[in-house]
């Protein structure tokens, strides 16, 4: 196709306007965890006085490296889980014929759908009471119960692209069911699995309403929820500075991921598979 | 390597479709057996429920002597070239080939030593570390082929392997095929709706329609005695020309004019019973100009045609000519055929016919032409059923002598009595 050159600056704007739109916010978290604490509040965007003293501080904290390693773990934990027991049902649901099947994706859909605020009061109780409060688990399970549904959903569209010839051709090749789902369906599936591992490390990550609400000490609390309880030096300073520091720090292991992962979820994988 | 036996198999599928009936079929050790018939007759299905990929409703499938009904995939040691050739894209060609062997346990380096031994017979050495996307559409149907070879399985089961490639390609891999088989001399089940596949490639041809058998023999058997009205549209091509024709006495009533019966014909008629209304099969080889059949008319019957189309094809004219008279028997015949099959058929109940001249004959369209059809070589068949009318014994018509013989060299042969069709 042919753009004009008319063409190509609109777009070009168009595209500026949107990444500007989405990458202020993180620039300026950016620019106030630089700062020192006396220029903090001088709005300009460039630091006029650099400082890693909020870097510094936070780390020196015991409750930012605990939620920090209480994050990463309650996320990966929930992230393998939610993959191997998600690929497993999509590849049911996408492949087999079982009564109940649209049902089954009706139903975990829903739960998707539910809103996470009218489980917390119920869950709260029901953790007190079987000794799950402020642990991990206490965190994974929900996590689990909203994104497997997710993982489900993104990984059965995918494993549903993946032609049948190919799964049976392994078999006529002499694999058993189970060789022929991890040695053909898992690989072709990568995207979707890289698709739904990123989607659901996310949601584990960045969710603060159960981390807030099922945690009480530095136990299991992750770092969304311990960036509310950050205090400043005196009771007379903000934490801005060191709640800034934090943000980015917590950014960075999700665009890690998602650089990593990026160049494998690249369609087209099963390009080849069958004549086109 | 091993015989496959259909014993009364039958699949129905989840909603009640019933792909294969009864199906009763003996592939001999090391045969190479051609499955074709139309589109949605059952062929994949039949030839999947040998690889184990679909259930067996009922009847019983043997593999060298063994029930495998209730066998997997895996272990029934049987290789697939699919349609689709179904490589894995992830793996190399190298990968792919490997992948059965992998599976089976065998070491690394004898593994190496035969996808290397394969690519060699393949000529796909020097792509063997290339993706699957990354090859031309004969290089992937090769690398399907290679995959099913390394392993030395009991059989091979192909699903039309060289649908997918252009024309002058399905040739040169016809030929590739038909190499492959006849060196490792593998049982072999070949699945095509391939005219020109189906006569040239294998030992015996079984032609299947609506999940019914039709006949399994050889070509030219097929071709020379086709069991019923089925078999004979079906093989051939251009295909044979039906007419009703009128049994009054000893003279068979055409559209284009009466001939006599011949003596295996009329001895037919009479193990049959049947009189009136009969259906009529010409071959467009048995059609000739009036003017180039020398002594031989009296074998069949003269007749103008009207020539609407003709097709030079060099070594022959094909021309096709319309007819009139029996309107209301045409009718009829196109009742018929939609009952035995014919409906599936390019050109039945129609009145025009294709005729295969000498291309030395000066037919132009739009002109009448005298023809000329030899009466002794057509086929009868039951105005009801469409099974073919034929003295048992009697053979089919034998080869014209003369300048004919040429086309016609394929001759009846001695044969086991023919079996009625499965109709
Ligand atoms: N899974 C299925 N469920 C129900 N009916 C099916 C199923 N698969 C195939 N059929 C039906 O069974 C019949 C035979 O199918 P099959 O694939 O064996 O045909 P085929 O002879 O291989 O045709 P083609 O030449 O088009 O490949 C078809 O009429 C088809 O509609
Ligand atoms: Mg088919």
């Amino acid at each position: 196709m042919q753009h004009t050159g008319k063409e190509k600056a609109w777009w070009a704007g168009a595209n500026t306007l949107v990444i500007a739109f989405a990458i202020i916010p993180v620039l300026w978290i950016l620019s106030l965890s630089l700062k020192d604490r006396s220029t903090l509040g001088d709005g300009s965007v460039i630091p006029k006085k650099w400082s890693l003293d909020n870097y510094q501080e936070i780390f020196k904290a015991d409750e930012f490296v605990n939620a920090f390693v209480n994050s990463i773990i309650v996320a990966l934990v929930t992230t393998a889980i939610a993959i191997v027991i998600g690929s497993m049902a999509a590849y049911a649901l996408a492949r087999l014929e079982f009564p109940g099947k649209r049902l089954m994706l009706g139903a975990s859909l829903a739960i998707a759908m539910f809103p996470l605020i009218s489980l917390v009061g119920p869950i709260f109780d029901v953790w007190r009471r079987v000794g799950l409060f402020d642990t991990r688990p206490g965190l994974i399970i929900p996590y689990l119960a909203f994104s497997l549904p997710l993982a489900i959903y993104t990984l059965s569209a995918f494993f549903r692209e993946i032609p049948w010839d190919l799964e049976q051709a392994a078999q006529v090749d002499g694999a058993t069911p189970m060789q022929a789902f991890r040695k053909v369906i898992i690989p072709l599936a990568a995207p979707g699995v890289f698709t739904s591992a990123i989607l659901v490390f996310i949601f584990s990550w960045q969710e603060f309403l159960l981390a807030i609400s099922l945690t009480s000490t530095d136990n299991a609390r992750t770092v969304p929820a311990a960036l509310a309880f950050f205090t400043g030096e005196s009771q007379f300073t903000q934490p801005t500075g060191s709640i800034a520091a934090a943000a980015v720090v917590v950014t960075v292991p999700i665009v890690i991921m998602v650089l990593i992962f990026q160049r494998r979820i690249v369609a087209g994988l099963t390009a080849g598979a069958v004549k086109g | 390597m091993a015989e496959i036996q259909f014993d009364h198999v039958t699949k129905r599928y989840g909603d009640g479709f019933e792909a294969v009936k009864d199906m009763n079929l003996e592939i001999a050790d090391g045969e190479f057996l051609i499955l074709v018939g139309p589109s949605g007759c059952g062929k994949s299905t039949a030839l999947r429920m040998v690889a184990g990929l679909e259930d067996i409703t009922d009847g019983e499938l043997r593999i060298g002597g063994e029930v495998v009904n209730e066998k997997a995939p895996k272990d029934r040691d049987i290789a697939m070239v699919f349609q689709s050739y179904a490589l894995y894209p992830h793996m190399t060609v190298r990968e792919n080939m490997a992948f059965p062997l992998k599976l089976a346990g065998v070491d690394k380096g004898e593994a190496d030593r035969r996808v290397t031994e394969a690519a060699k017979v393949l000529d796909l050495e020097q792509h063997l570390d290339r993706k699957p996307a990354n090859l031309s559409g004969g290089q992937r149907q090769r690398v399907a082929m290679g995959r099913a070879i390394v392993r030395d399985p009991k059989a091979f089961l192909m699903d039309e392997p060289l649908s997918n490639l252009d024309a002058k390609l399905r040739v040169q891999m016809r030929a590739e095929v038909s190499r492959l088989q006849t060196s490792l001399g593998t049982t072999t089940v070949y699945v095509t709706h391939d005219q020109t596949e189906a006569m040239t490639l294998g030992d015996r041809v079984a032609v299947m329609r609506a999940g019914i058998l039709q006949q399994v023999d050889t070509p030219k058997v097929l071709y020379e005695r086709p069991a019923n009205l089925f078999v004979a549209g079906f093989i051939g091509s251009p295909s044979m020309n039906f007419f009703t024709g009128h049994v009054e006495g000893d003279r068979l009533r055409l559209p284009f004019g009466d001939v006599p019966l011949a003596d295996h014909h009329r001895k037919a008629l009479e193990q049959e019973g049947l009189r009136g209304d009969i259906i009529v099969g010409m071959r467009p080889e048995h059609f000739e100009d009036a003017a180039l059949i020398g002594d031989q008319e009296s074998q069949g019957v003269t007749f103008d045609a009207p020539i609407e189309v003709t097709e030079s094809m060099g070594s022959e004219i094909y021309a096709y000519f319309s007819y009139e008279g029996g309107e209301v028997a045409s009718e009829e015949l196109q009742e018929l055929a939609a009952d035995a099959g014919a409906a599936d058929l390019p050109s039945s109940g129609g009145s025009q016919a294709v005729a295969r001249l000498n291309p030395e004959s000066d037919v132009c369209h739009g002109q009448t032409t005298r023809l000329w059809v030899d009466a002794s070589r057509m086929h009868l068949f039951h105005p009801q059923d469409g099974h073919a009318l034929r003295a048992d014994g009697d053979g089919a018509p034998a080869a014209p002598s003369g300048r004919f013989a040429r086309e016609h060299e394929r001759e009846a042969q001695e044969r086991e009595p023919e079996e009625r069709p499965a109709m």
